[in-house]
């Protein structure tokens, strides 16, 4: 029993138990971050569905970042709902809005699609201030962050991130069968000759809006975690940059790959601030440079490039 | 009435400035398939460049064609050391190159020259011109006049030469161009330097109205996409009649629906750009992009 998915078995597992250890080795600060990582991580493997599998490019998925993360905020503030529900009304609601976005844009592909969502995610900042009554303005929102429940001995910041790790493993399971079966395989097949699925009987209207509808609900998922992490929501911070962070990380990541969406998640939160080290004066410069090397290096991105080395290694000892 | 004609007047002048960038958009696009999301910078970056020409001394005219001559350059330097590693690359890799490239620009000019605004000198004379009651800004007039040139020549050259032809032939069909003797990866470069030419010029044009500074030419990026959407990706003439109409939209919606004023600016052209690719994906004069299958 040590196939291929026996050790990706056990790399899952001890990757979930060494993020378990983390928060009992790291500074209130480095958790911080690791949440943020997490976060970005959902977020992702989002967009990577959408983008990756189904083979729609969206440059908007900020837009249902900061619409999951002001569902979030306005409950807690407005009406007082326990935190712990208003993640999956985030999800639904993104779900909702997803779907309804991924009925016109059916009709658009590739570029035409990157457009309409390009100027969703510029439009986000303004539509959010001017709804100035239900969200603050450009004020925004300040959130408490929630206590650790049942009299546990954690941190906020400690119980946030265990909350998040938890959303996290959820969701990646659930992405996972999704994509490993029937509906997955639909998936990868209207990406890959939508004429030809159509014809094996996969109805490509449905399908492409449901998998726009998920990878929203996912993105608004992160989004909602994010309002809890940073316990502020301000319009500004869901501007164009962050969808194109998105891109930037499952491109990086790897697209089409579910670990992928991990990799890319460490790359978009440590990357920046190794650029800021290096450089004071212009660091997106520096992560500008570093960006376009990188994709000489791996044009399939991390977990592209891993695979492929994983198949010569397997190649050389079969050979052998 | 008055009033009326005023907006309609300044929109037309606000609308040739998103003409000529979504025009430099369309370029690239014809020309190699790539939707350029670092056009803004690059034509930002170009502008500064005349900036310094011009505060060094220069005359207007001088810094002017130097800039463009500078921008051709480089714009063709670009393609061959930046994007020529990743031309047969998925879409995808080259998009984000672009995004790299955005970065760098916006950044290095916020180095050399701050983020605070500079006044950047227009070539036309300041007085505004009366026509009934109606005011003809000339800088308006000027640049709606310098777009429909470069229009014009770009119209000419890509119609009339043989290096046009080329170019476009390279772009069509590749492989059998390259049969026909055509330098291809030339053809991409030569695409790039003009496409960051005629940004070069749309820079120039809008500085003096916004002033010059990293992030001017965020807010008029995303115009050109909807103008360019509007005319359609594939049709020159269509981006430079595209901008004119958003511009005048744009105006009008600002002034006489009162919830939108310019608070809702942005989201107009996203609701524009929505509807266009609804109800007529390739835009008013473009071609239907036709597979095979």
């Amino acid at each position: 029993m040590t196939g291929p998915g026996a050790w990706r078995r056990a790399v899952v597992l001890a990757s979930v138990a060494a993020a378990c250890a983390l928060p009992f080795v790291l500074s209130n600060f480095r958790l911080f971050q690791f949440t943020q990582v997490f976060i970005y991580a959902i977020a992702l493997l989002g967009l990577n569905i959408l983008t990756g599998f189904n083979g729609q490019i969206s440059l908007g998925h900020g837009a249902f970042y900061g619409l999951g993360a002001y569902t979030t905020a306005i409950m807690i503030d407005k009406w007082s709902v326990a935190y712990g529900w208003t993640i999956p009304v985030a999800g639904l609601l993104c779900l909702v809005v997803g779907f309804l976005f991924g009925i016109p844009a059916l009709r658009l592909e590739g570029l035409y699609l990157a457009l309409a969502t390009f100027a969703l995610a510029l439009a986000v900042p303004q539509i959010l201030k001017y709804f100035e009554h239900w969200t603050g303005g450009s004020q925004g929102i300040v959130l408490s962050k929630p206590d650790a429940p049942f009299g546990l001995k954690l941190s906020s910041d400690q119980w946030l991130y265990f909350v998040t790790l938890g959303v996290l493993v959820v969701l990646f399971l659930l992405a996972a069968n999704l994509l490993a079966r029937r509906t997955g395989r639909a998936i990868v097949a209207i990406r890959d000759n939508p004429i030809a699925a159509q014809a094996m009987g996969i109805n490509n209207a449905l399908y492409k809006s449901l998998t726009f509808g998920v990878s929203a609900a996912y993105t608004g998922v992160a989004g909602a975690l994010s309002a809890l992490a940073i316990a502020f929501v301000a319009p500004d911070a869901f501007n164009v940059f962050l969808s194109i962070t998105f891109l930037v990380g499952i491109v990086i990541g790897g697209l089409a790959s579910i670990s992928g969406a991990i990799f890319g998640a460490l790359f978009i939160q440590f990357v920046p601030n190794w650029a800021q080290d290096i450089s004071k004066a212009a660091p997106w410069a520096i992560y500008g440079i570093f960006l376009i090397l990188f994709m000489y290096a791996m044009p399939r991105g991390i977990a592209g490039s891993l695979r492929l080395a994983w198949g010569r290694l397997a190649r050389l000892r079969a050979a052998r | 009435m008055d009033i009326f004609v005023q907006q309609v007047v300044s929109g037309l002048a606000t609308g040739g400035i998103y003409g000529s960038v979504a025009l430099a958009l369309v370029m690239i696009y014809q020309a190699t398939d790539v939707v350029n999301f670092a056009q803004g910078e690059m034509a930002m970056f170009s502008t500064y460049l005349a900036w310094t020409m011009i505060n060094a001394g220069l005359p207007y005219w001088v810094a002017f064609f130097a800039t463009l001559a500078i921008a051709f350059v480089g714009g063709l330097v670009i393609e061959r050391v930046v994007i020529r590693p990743v031309e047969n690359a998925p879409v995808l890799t080259i998009v984000i190159v672009c995004i790299g490239l955005l970065v760098i620009f916006n950044s290095v000019a916020g180095w050399i020259y701050s983020y605070i605004q500079k006044p950047f000198p227009g070539p036309f004379p300041e007085k505004p011109i009366m026509i009934g009651n109606v005011f003809f800004g000339a800088h308006d007039l000027g640049a709606l006049g310098v777009t429909l040139l470069v229009l014009l020549f770009l119209y000419l050259f890509f119609r009339y030469t043989t290096l046009g032809l080329a170019m476009r032939a390279a772009a069509q069909n590749p492989t059998s161009s390259r049969l026909c003797g055509i330098r291809v990866g030339w053809m991409l470069a030569l695409g790039w330097g003009f496409a960051a030419l005629v940004g070069a010029v749309a820079g120039m044009m809008v500085a003096p109205v916004v002033f010059l500074d990293p992030n001017m030419m965020a807010g008029i990026l995303i115009y050109a996409f909807a103008s360019a959407t509007l005319g359609g990706f594939t049709s020159p003439g269509g981006a430079v009649l595209g901008g004119l109409i958003v511009g005048v939209i744009e105006n009008l919606v600002g002034t006489y629906v009162r919830f939108i004023g310019t608070e809702l600016k942005l989201t107009v052209a996203l609701a524009l750009i929505l509807v266009v690719l609804v109800v007529k994906p390739s835009g008013l004069f473009g071609r239907a992009a036709v597979h095979r299958v």
